[in-house]
């Protein structure tokens, strides 16, 4: 969402979603794992008639609501999401006046891209990436890029859509995703309805789209298709990602990631020897006269995060202490950092809240890797399979030489602190209880690791400790700093005067600033916590509640509300106006736009370059717009370039061509894992009263493929892939139907992830079965598709 | 017959819908009301957030005992905040057994080390376990940590040490764990957004 927007979070929020005129629900299923948050959508039906469609492998929970449910193969949503795309190109059902104002359709590409046989321009056959600026726009003599209003340009961006686009026809769409041509036709004349000013539609989705090889471009295939029907910045309308764990967002926000600084800020990367290389990679000129290009403002938010973690230390005349922060060799997320655990190169790993075991995918490599580290600390309320993976069914623990650490850690409950949720609000919550003898809690386990390794520093020396050193830590008690001081330090000062910031517009490049977190800016100021906000008051009647805790950026509800009204600073639907231009200013939502700039002063995407949306963005690595490929482990040729199946950008690692299916006539059934509501990941199998209520590990079979292979209801069954298997009961069901995929039947098997050694039951893991492959962009593993064999147990 | 609280209760709900008359022949109404009274009757409420999804729906812990000397506050019960425009005082089966995973017996109270090769845990202190972990930690970032890459060029990087975790912690902890691992030169790191 990002590389098509500018920021990569839910666009709208949860309640907003009762203001939408259609809900499709792909890639999730909410009725079943967000069940709270989904009776928004079905307000939206019972309050506005609004249609709620599904498209998923499996008919889900979220299905049984649905006014019309689509059955899909896994892996397959790019191609259906590039059939309605096509169709609403074709039929002209987009929404004219929003796709000519807010988004790049009439910029002009460079001569240099084209797309062939499955490959765009620029890829490298021996790195197995692009070379992106083979996309890039072509540029007139002021150095802004060419438009052509018209859209008529045989290379503007609208008409190389349309190109790339008009080989997904609903026949060739049918035949990949397994559907018939009807069905995907009538779902697609819902979908594609909303491409009008009075209408809204909304997009929700969650794993079910990010765990592909392709996962990055699913969602860029949905946000061109919003783009295309002018659904985003409108109430009622965005694409909402839900997430499934309670501050899935906020710690991404917080960048326990790879790549990222808090706020989205970018880690530094070895050849930015320089704090001024660092910062002119990531500040980006106007692409286009009129652009806010918003983020011309990194060095203010980067130069005050150094000032909140070095303080004093970090200096105009030092570089703001640039050289404290470790520039990563590579990728360095979950994949390749259990790579180099594969390799014997990680020595330590320390998980904090998380079944490291269980996540998966191919648990049997995951074991292996694990064994290979010289130590291992685990941080949890429950002893886990993580922690105890030496002991996991199969492992000699005598011959496992890792030493493992476990420390109980206090719960949610015992903590005070904010949890932002799926819709950006950062939600303050009191501590009920107190944090129970013999428990730490995380900040005292924090706080004291760093202490004693800072203190192991001053009496013995060692590597590079500077930055240890030189670390701000100014609380009152530095053995346990407290939840308020923290969210205090995140909000940032004002280091003149000492005062909290309002906003991140405070927020200076000199040191006179700090910030930990400068999108959180706003959210703990001079008038106190404003993630502690309780107001109920709902004036506009939309839901966005602005006295209700704190929502990033600035308390703003819904992303790219200058989007939602037209060229004058009109809603582009009155009784669902989101922001309104009243002649001197902005009224409504917290605008994402200057307060008092005019409508036709800028572009409406402030965090773009080009001030507008990207129907086409050189922000993936894989391709300026979405192609299918299929799964890294396909029951599939692919039809549309048979010699690229398979997302060429993606990254093998050691071992994993040969841990893939070489043939269907081995694994000839497609395979998902999924979530039940009685359950969430891992942790509830500690609770008894869901335990009971979801007891068993199951796979669900289709009933038809259930009659051919003799698997009866209720008894076991065996299933298994080149990397693992599963035994469990099996649940036999007419909801998944058998697909014909390009002339040939194929089965699907549904199996959930709940179980593991360690719970009130215990059960097989389901990720013992999955792929160690991931996205070419988030390299987020490939869970959600890849092929297995089954047979009843004797 | 000897009707326990519990049947008395059950008979209760079983007349939902209007009439408090049971099979019985006589009014539960009084013993309803008492009971609903008695179970949060001095129990202070603290606002909190469901830990399960990222719904993040408002909930109220009722809690007993003040946390004073000789007191151990306990949860009783749990229910959806009416307040929260998020979830409206509802809650999914997760939400509603929340009780069930806070006041866990299975929750554990004590650090654990399991040595080289052993097959059980043993338990340790916490001045043990912290000493250890910091120990381990330092060594291998002594063992690992790259100043300066083949090029020359200054990276300042520990590669042998990963830290994974977590979306289940606040706002608050999790900027504290990136604050103090970016600052020990910690590059291989990640959370539950990735899987």
């Amino acid at each position: 969402m990002a590389a098509s927007f500018g920021r990569g979070a839910m666009t709208n929020h949860w309640k907003d979603i009762k203001n939408a005129d259609v809900v499709l629900v792909m890639g999730a299923n909410p009725a079943e794992n967000h069940p709270c948050g989904f009776k928004w959508a079905l307000e939206a039906r019972d309050n506005r008639g609004a249609q709620i469609v599904t498209v998923d492998p499996r008919y889900t929970r979220t299905s049984t609501v649905a006014d019309r449910h689509l059955q899909i193969r896994p892996g397959s949503d790019i191609a259906v999401i590039g059939g309605w795309i096509h169709k609403v190109l074709e039929e002209e059902l987009y929404h004219d006046d929003y796709v000519r104002l807010h988004t790049n359709a009439s910029f002009i590409v460079s001569e240099s891209y084209r797309f062939e046989d499955g490959i765009f321009a620029g890829f490298d056959e021996a790195t197995s990436t692009y070379d992106r600026t083979q996309w890039s726009y072509e540029r007139g003599a002021d150095g802004f890029v060419r438009r052509d209003p018209t859209l008529e340009h045989p290379r503007c961006v609208f008409q190389l859509l349309r190109a790339h686009y008009s080989r997904y026809t609903p026949e060739v769409v049918a035949q990949i995703a397994g559907c018939s041509v009807a069905d995907f036709e009538a779902m697609a004349e819902i979908v594609c309805s909303t491409g009008t000013a009075d209408r809204a539609g909304t997009i929700m989705y969650a794993v079910g789209w990010t765990m592909h090889t392709v996962g990055s471009q699913i969602i860029r295939a949905a946000a061109i298709l919003q783009l295309l029907l002018g659904n985003i910045g409108r109430p009622g309308g965005g694409i909402n990602a839900l997430r499934g764990h309670a501050n899935v967002q906020g710690a991404t926000d917080h960048a326990i990631v790879a790549a990222s600084l808090p706020g989205y800020l970018t880690v530094p990367q070895p050849a930015q020897t320089t704090l001024a290389a660092h910062l002119a990679a990531y500040t980006p000129r106007p692409a286009v006269a009129g652009s806010v290009n918003f983020l011309s403002n990194y060095p203010r938010f980067f130069n005050s995060l150094m000032k909140a973690w070095f303080g004093d230390a970090a200096t105009p005349a030092n570089n703001f202490a640039y050289d404290h922060l470790g520039k990563p060799a590579g990728d360095a997320t979950w994949l390749s950092m259990w790579d180099e655990a594969h390799q014997g190169r990680l020595e330590g790993l320390v998980a904090l809240g998380f079944n490291t075991l269980l996540a998966g995918p191919d648990v049997p490599r995951l074991i292996r890797s694990m064994t290979n580290l010289k130590w291992k600390v685990v941080i949890d309320p429950f002893l886990h399979e993580a922690a105890e993976f030496w002991n996991a069914p199969g492992v000699d623990a005598s011959q496992v030489q890792t030493e493992v650490l476990y420390l109980p850690a206090a719960h949610w409950i015992e903590r005070g602190g904010s949890f932002t949720n799926s819709g950006r609000w950062a939600q303050w919550k009191e501590a009920a209880v107190d944090v129970p003898e013999g428990v730490r809690s995380d900040t005292w386990i924090l706080s004291e690791l760093f202490w004693r390794v800072k203190e192991l520093y001053e009496d013995e020396g060692g590597a590079w400790h500077e930055p240890i050193r030189d670390l701000t830590w100014n609380y009152v008690n530095p053995r346990e700093p407290s939840l308020e001081e923290l969210a205090r330090e995140i909000n940032g000062y004002d280091l003149t005067t000492g005062r909290l910031l309002d906003s991140f517009a405070q927020l200076r490049d000199d040191g006179t600033t700090s910030s930990g977190n400068w999108i959180y800016a706003g959210s703990w100021t001079e008038q106190g916590n404003m993630m502690a906000r309780r107001g109920t008051e709902d004036p506009s009647g939309l839901g966005f509640h602005h006295g209700w805790a704190f929502a990033w950026p600035l308390n703003r509800r819904v992303l790219y509300n200058r989007a939602g009204a037209d060229a004058n600073g009109e809603p582009w639907d009155a009784s669902r106006a989101g922001i309104r231009w009243n002649g001197t200013r902005w009224v409504g939502d917290v605008p994402d736009f200057g307060a008092t700039t005019r409508p036709d002063a800028a572009g409406a995407f402030i965090m773009t370059e080009e001030g507008v949306a990207r129907l086409f963005t050189t922000g993936l690595v894989d391709g300026p717009f979405s192609e299918h490929y299929e799964p890294a482990e396909s029951p599939t040729a692919n039809i549309l370039h048979e010699r690229v199946a398979v997302n060429p950008t993606v990254r093998w690692y050691d071992g994993v061509r040969e841990s893939l299916a070489q043939s269907t006539d081995e694994f000839p059934y497609a395979a998902t894992v999924y979530r039940v509501v009685e359950r969430e990941h891992f942790v509830t199998s500690h609770v008894p009263l869901l335990v009971e209520t979801m007891p068993d590990f199951f796979v669900e079979v289709p009933h038809g493929l259930a009659l051919e292979k003799g698997v009866v209801n209720g008894e076991r069954v065996r299933v298994w892939s080149p990397r693992g298997e599963v035994e469990g009961v099996a649940i036999v069901t007419k909801r998944i139907k058998p697909l014909t995929v390009n002339g040939r039947t194929l089965w699907t098997i549904g199996i959930p992830v709940h179980w593991g050694f360690k719970g009130i039951t215990t059960g097989a893991m389901a990720n013992s079965l999955t792929p160690f492959i991931g996205d070419a962009n988030t390299r987020c593993p490939e869970f959600k598709a890849f092929l297995v064999n089954m047979e009843p147990v004797a | 017959m000897t009707l326990s609280r519990r049947d008395l209760l059950k008979g209760t709900a079983l007349a939902a819908g209007g009439t408090f008359v049971s099979a019985l022949g006589f009014d539960l109404k009084p013993a309803y009301a008492q009971s609903r009274e008695l179970k949060i009757s001095g129990a202070r409420e603290y606002k909190t957030v469901c830990p399960y999804c990222a719904v993040g729906c408002g909930t109220i812990a009722y809690v007993h005992g003040s946390g004073g000397l000789n007191t151990t506050r306990s949860v009783i019960h749990v229910e959806g905040d009416p307040d929260s425009p998020i979830n409206g005082g509802t809650l999914c089966p997760k939400g509603a057994s929340q009780m069930q995973l806070a006041m866990s017996p299975r929750l554990e109270h004590t650090p654990k080390y399991r040595a080289a090769g052993s097959t059980e845990w043993e338990d340790v202190d916490w001045e043990w376990a912290m000493s250890w972990f910091a120990r381990k930690y330092k060594d291998s970032r002594d063992a690992t940590f790259v100043e300066r890459d083949a090029q020359g060029r200054r990276v300042n990087r520990c590669e042998g040490i990963g830290w994974v975790g977590s979306a289940t912690v606040t706002n608050e902890d999790a900027y504290l764990i990136t604050k103090t691992q970016r600052a020990l030169g910690i590059v291989f790191m990640d959370h539950q957004a990735r899987i």
